[in-house]
């Protein structure tokens, strides 16, 4: 992302003038650079630069600060955009240590529980065939964290779900019991490691990353590669089809039963008797069915964004759009019409609470000027759910700032804006309702969808404990 | 552990407050910095001492290589190495003290570089222990002002840091 922002003109910068603001020092600790324009005719260079290191290396947005005077249009400057750029101080890697990718693969290939913990990079950086391709040669089991699904394929049996916090029961296991882990573009965050003294006590780590500074700075990587995710994996596929050397099948047999068997026990199973309302999990599960798990889902964020990543299946990377780590309510609405502007013939979902879409609900307005037909999948259980979720579990329910009891009548709402609004709260209407919401092609339609207020999101990993301690349902843990 | 990191960066606006705050964003702990233009006018040369354990000291190095500003980052500390601070001290000077303070002046090899009726202003180079020592021989008392550039350093031999 590059961001262009209007400065004052640059007489008047530290002035305090009218609007002026330190862009560059404000956005500074949330960029990966920024740029301040000092002369007119440096503006094509510098342009040149932005998309060159917003896009390179490990991605990042990146801000160039125009002072009004500097797009003046009584001055002109011949226009001359370079064609190349080369930064003295700013070389990604292009690829990795071969070395350290053979001594990785010697440790795969003589593993006994190894597993693929796969992360963002694998998106970003287009390697979900590679990936692909290597995991199922050696029949490993995969998971993704929450910004790597559809790095591999949802539906394959060998994927055993998203990891951490709220991953599945069978991929916390598996990364705990591991042997081996190979982590590629994931960094460890603290959201899969839980704990990290108690993390995975018996796994050896590689770690492949694009970004030096990722590599150990949680987790110390047994064998640290840096590099980008499409080549070191390519680079892994050559190097087993070329071993002599044999993934040991027995042991992998055992592990993979054992896998199996994990999988069974919680499986994402959700009670739905419990509630005369319908399950947020259903809806989501509904949604994938609707859409042949093909769409293009945007989250904003708290319990409908853990619900969407657990229960959608992203056959393809891409498709799952939301903000990890940041964690911004808000993000679900733009990011769908920003993708909806790039796919306009995709269907195009923003999977929101009635919390989080309030932050930009705004933007109906920009859907109607430039006609932007995204469906917004609202799980209404009126409340900030993943709040009232902390609050019920570690300060006895006593909920404060987390309920909504002044919430606007959403269908009103966005028929005002010229929208189509429905309201569901009947689990035999949804799947009619959400088949004609995407039936309408050329409209934005808002689904109310009236959810649970008291589900919670398992399974939920014991605070401060290792992988394997969940909480998998209110009453039962590990 | 206490580091002295030496940083090779663009000579452009902003580049100092990057470096700064990625410190402060990152909890980095800075005893002192120093920061000057090198020969190349377009490349500065930064230094700061800093105290942390080798993991620290690892993300440290890393997260200022991705600095977009960053040309070269060293750990001087990690080899041979030498480093200079440089102090200058006002102090009191009456009566007794007046020989007092040339005496001590003498001793750390200082230079006495400004002298009125009733006060000395001492200038003093060395590694940072030594000029923390003077201080303690002078003592708190007598001491007007103090300032301190901060450590410089650079590898001994033939090893330099350059583009």
């Amino acid at each position: 992302m590059v961001v262009i922002t209007g400065q004052v003109m640059s007489h008047l910068i530290g002035e305090d003038a009218f609007q002026e603001t330190d862009m560059i020092g404000v956005s500074r600790p949330v960029v990966k650079h920024s740029f301040s324009v000092q002369n007119p005719e440096d503006i094509p260079a510098i342009i040149k630069k932005a998309f060159h290191i917003a896009e390179s290396g490990r991605p990042g947005p990146v801000v160039v600060d125009i002072p009004k005077d500097m797009t003046t249009p009584t001055e002109r400057y011949p226009y001359e955009y370079p064609a190349s750029v080369k930064l003295r101080s700013y070389n990604p890697v292009s690829r990795g240590h071969t070395g350290q990718i053979k001594k990785a693969m010697d440790m795969v290939l003589s593993a006994k529980r190894p597993v693929i913990y796969s992360g963002g990079g694998i998106v970003m950086g287009d390697a979900s065939n590679e990936l692909t391709e290597l995991a199922q040669m050696l029949n490993v089991p995969v998971t993704n964290t929450l910004m790597g699904l559809g790095g591999y394929p949802g539906t394959d049996r060998q994927f055993i779900g998203m990891l951490g916090m709220h991953g599945s029961y069978e991929a916390n296991m598996t990364m705990h019991h591991a042997d081996l882990i190979l982590a590629v573009g994931a960094r460890f965050d603290d959201r899969v490691t839980n704990a990290l003294d108690k993390f995975c006590p018996t796994a050896k780590v590689i770690h492949v990353d694009i970004d030096p500074a990722a590599i150990s700075k949680t987790i110390k990587a047994d064998v640290p590669i840096v590099g980008p995710a499409k080549s070191v994996l390519a680079e892994m596929v050559s190097i087993v089809k070329a071993s002599k050397k044999q993934i040991d099948k027995e042991a992998l047999e055992s592990w993979w039963q054992q896998i199996e068997e994990w999988r069974t026990r919680h499986g994402g199973r959700f009670r739905t008797d419990d509630s005369e309302l319908m399950k947020p999990q259903q809806v989501i599960e509904m949604l994938s069915k609707v859409t042949n798990g093909d769409a293009y889902v945007c989250s904003d964020v708290g319990q409908h964004q853990m619900f969407a990543a657990q229960y959608y299946k992203f056959n393809k990377p891409n498709r799952w759009i939301n903000s990890g780590g940041l964690g911004t309510m808000g993000f679900g609405l733009p990011a769908a019409m920003g993708v909806k502007l790039n796919f306009p013939d995709a269907d195009v979902a923003c999977v929101t609470g009635e919390g989080s879409i309030q932050m930009n609900i705004q933007e109906l307005s920009t859907i109607s000027q430039y006609d932007i037909p995204v469906k917004v999948i609202c799980l209404n259980n009126q409340s900030l759910g993943m709040v009232r979720q902390w609050q019920d579990m570690n300060y006895e329910s006593r909920h404060s700032q987390s309920y909504m009891k002044s919430l606007p009548d959403f269908i009103k709402l966005v028929e005002a804006y010229g929208h189509v609004g429905m309201k569901v709260d009947k689990y035999e209407d949804l799947e009619a309702a959400m088949q004609e919401a995407f039936s309408l092609k050329d409209r934005m339609v808002f689904m109310d969808i009236a959810v649970d207020p008291f589900e919670h999101v398992y399974p939920m990993q014991v605070p401060r404990g290792s992988m394997r301690d969940m909480w998998l349902t209110k009453t039962e843990r590990t | 552990m206490r580091h002295i990191i030496s940083v090779l960066m663009e000579n452009e606006p902003g580049a100092l407050s990057r470096v700064v705050g990625l410190f402060s964003q990152r909890n980095f702990n800075i005893e002192s910095l120093t920061v000057a233009p090198t020969e190349d006018a377009t490349l500065s040369r930064l230094t700061v001492t800093t105290l942390g354990s080798d993991r620290v000291i690892e993300q440290i190095t890393k997260q200022l290589n991705k600095l977009i500003d960053v040309v070269k980052v060293v750990d001087l500390t990690e080899g041979d190495h030498i480093e200079r601070e440089l102090m200058m001290i006002k102090l009191k000077a009456t009566g007794q003290m007046r020989d007092e303070i040339k005496r001590t002046a003498d001793i750390f090899r200082g230079q006495i570089i400004d002298v009125t009726p009733t006060t000395y202003t001492v200038q003093l180079a060395g590694a940072s222990d030594k000029l923390d020592a003077f201080i303690d021989a002078i003592g708190t008392s007598g001491i007007m002002e103090v300032v301190r550039t901060g450590v410089s350093g650079l590898s001994r031999g033939e090893k330099v840091l350059s583009l």
